[in-house]
């Protein structure tokens, strides 16, 4: 990933920053300029609690490339408590334990390591709820 | 708005090409498609193909697949919408001969993916690279997820996924196109390995090289390339939201039922006159979903319809006569075409062991992505 796309990214992948719209309320994540609920173009910064519940999830056996090392790993679906849903690998525990309903919490955590250079690149995992 | 007939189609063998390049496939399906309607001129021509670029590092594919035609100088357009690129096409030409821009209109699709491309990072391109892939979700993973969210809310199981397999393959075993035309059993696929829990390897389309074409024209003209027409009578197409978190229902796919619905209402028909249905099952469970979204079985009723047959060849609503992307295979941008093609061949008698007797209306179901796009078009024999 080019790093001026990486460093774009910064404050949604480590600060789990979002955007509430001021129209509806839709909480989007990650922000965009116009929301698709309601097409409102104000938007209120909120950042994200560090806790969800699993909505989805899979086992990947078959991974890309630069996660070859770490198959088999679970993904989820997950959904904070202000409402915003995304993608996330959960970690720390059975990969075929992680299914809808289960509760995580997000750690700062590395995600990949990007092409020969090796840029780090970081954002949130989840973990079994403490 | 003129009628619009398709007059003629060709298609390469779905497979392991190895012999074969994009051009030579496209050139085969086209003159395929040009010598069946005894057509030796073309106005305007589309080409659907997800990704040139990153498959074989070639792009501006209207211009080059043109002059491979020997037709250097028509307007030749590349259209993509990931794996619904075909149909997209399909649906570009319908217009443009409708409106009445043109008369004589080729609709490819195309698609190399045994050259040597990390194939899994290409196809992933078609979800959303900042919220989807960084994670390390993969096609098969998002599917996935969509099956686990499916079972959880309706009940689904992976048997019913399984049966989705056992039918396509069954149906495929009989299509000398096919990259698998080989019957599979439940206990095959049930104990194939797994690709992404609860998908397992032989849920999944395989990744196939391969080309379709169809010609069309006016209605009114297409007496003069063949007897047997068949009219598009319907099209539609929407798009849904990229990302999978952004969906209300992940078992669910919204774009797949609007664009039937607004193609539904373009024909004057509803999903129970369907006699014949192509629909987009990359993997065993968009077959139950996009079943339900074009309203052929109720919603959350998906499941069991492979293994009670009604989805069979001989039960209510054949659906993928052809083998599906399942077996008959899914070189990704040719896949609507493909389609299309088994559907003509179904309207016109042509099916051979896996005809739908009396079939007059047809529908093709082609998808993009976990479902972002979707295309739909309606066809009955003349």
């Amino acid at each position: 990933m080019p790093s001026p796309r990486y460093a774009r990214e910064i404050p949604t992948r480590y600060r789990l920053e979002a955007a509430r719209c001021s129209d509806c309320g839709k909480v989007n994540y990650p922000a965009r300029r116009i929301c698709p609920s309601c097409r409102g173009v104000d938007f209120e910064k909120l950042t994200l609690s560090r806790k969800a519940k699993v909505i989805t999830s899979t086992v990947v056996h078959v991974p890309p490339d630069d996660f070859l090392m770490e198959a088999p790993y679970a993904m989820a679906v997950v959904e904070t408590p202000e409402g915003a849903r995304f993608m996330t690998q959960v970690v720390d525990c059975d990969p075929s334990t992680v299914l809808p309903g289960m509760d995580v919490d997000l750690e700062f955590r590395l995600i990949r390591k990007e092409g020969n250079s090796g840029i780090l690149c970081y954002g949130h995992k989840g973990v079994p709820a403490a | 708005m003129r009628e619009v007939a398709i007059v003629g189609a060709g298609m390469t063998r779905f497979g392991e090409l190895w012999k074969y390049s994009l051009r030579d496939m496209f050139v085969e399906a086209a003159s395929g498609a040009l010598q069946d309607a005894g057509a030796d001129r073309l106005d305007s021509m589309y080409v659907g193909c997800m990704s040139g670029g990153q498959f074989v590092g070639q792009e501006h594919l209207g211009p080059l697949m043109a002059d491979h035609l020997g037709m250097a100088g028509v307007a030749a357009t590349h259209v993509e919408s990931a794996c619904a690129s075909g149909g997209v096409a399909l649906r570009q030409a319908f217009m443009e001969v409708a409106s009445g821009m043109s008369d004589v209109v080729l609709a490819a699709g195309i698609e190399k993916m045994n050259d040597g491309a990390d194939v899994t990072n290409v196809l992933a391109t078609a979800a959303d690279q900042e919220t989807e892939v960084y994670y390390g979700v993969t096609f098969p993973g998002l599917y996935a997820m969509i099956a686990r969210a499916h079972m959880e809310e309706y009940g689904t199981t992976e048997e019913d996924l399984a049966w989705v397999a056992v039918k396509n393959h069954k149906q495929g075993a009989l299509n000398e196109k096919a990259q698998f035309p080989r019957e599979v059993t439940l206990e095959e696929v049930m104990n194939s390995s797994i690709v992404s829990a609860p998908l397992r390897l032989l849920h999944c389309s395989p990744v196939t090289d391969g080309a379709a074409a169809v010609l069309l024209c006016p209605l009114d003209m297409a007496k003069e390339f063949t007897d047997a027409p068949v009219k598009i009578v319907g099209s539609g197409m929407a798009t849904g939201s990229m990302a999978l978190a952004d969906r209300e229902d992940p078992a669910f796919l919204d774009s797949v039922e609007k664009s039937g619905a607004q193609a539904y209402k373009m024909a004057g028909i509803g999903p129970r006159d369907v006699n014949v249905a192509e629909v987009h099952d990359c993997f065993t469970i968009a077959e139950i979903c996009c079943t339900e979204a074009l309203g052929f079985v109720e919603k959350g009723k998906g499941g069991p319809a492979a293994k009670e047959g009604f989805t069979a060849l001989g039960g209510c609503i054949p659906v993928n006569t052809s083998g599906g992307l399942k077996s008959k295979g899914h070189p990704v941008g040719a896949t609507g075409i493909a389609q299309t093609i088994e559907i003509f061949r179904q309207l016109r008698g042509e099916a051979g062991a896996r005809q739908v007797e009396n079939a007059r209306i047809g529908l093709a179901q082609n998808m993009g992505g976990s479902g972002a796009s979707s295309v739909v078009h309606i066809f009955e024999g003349v």
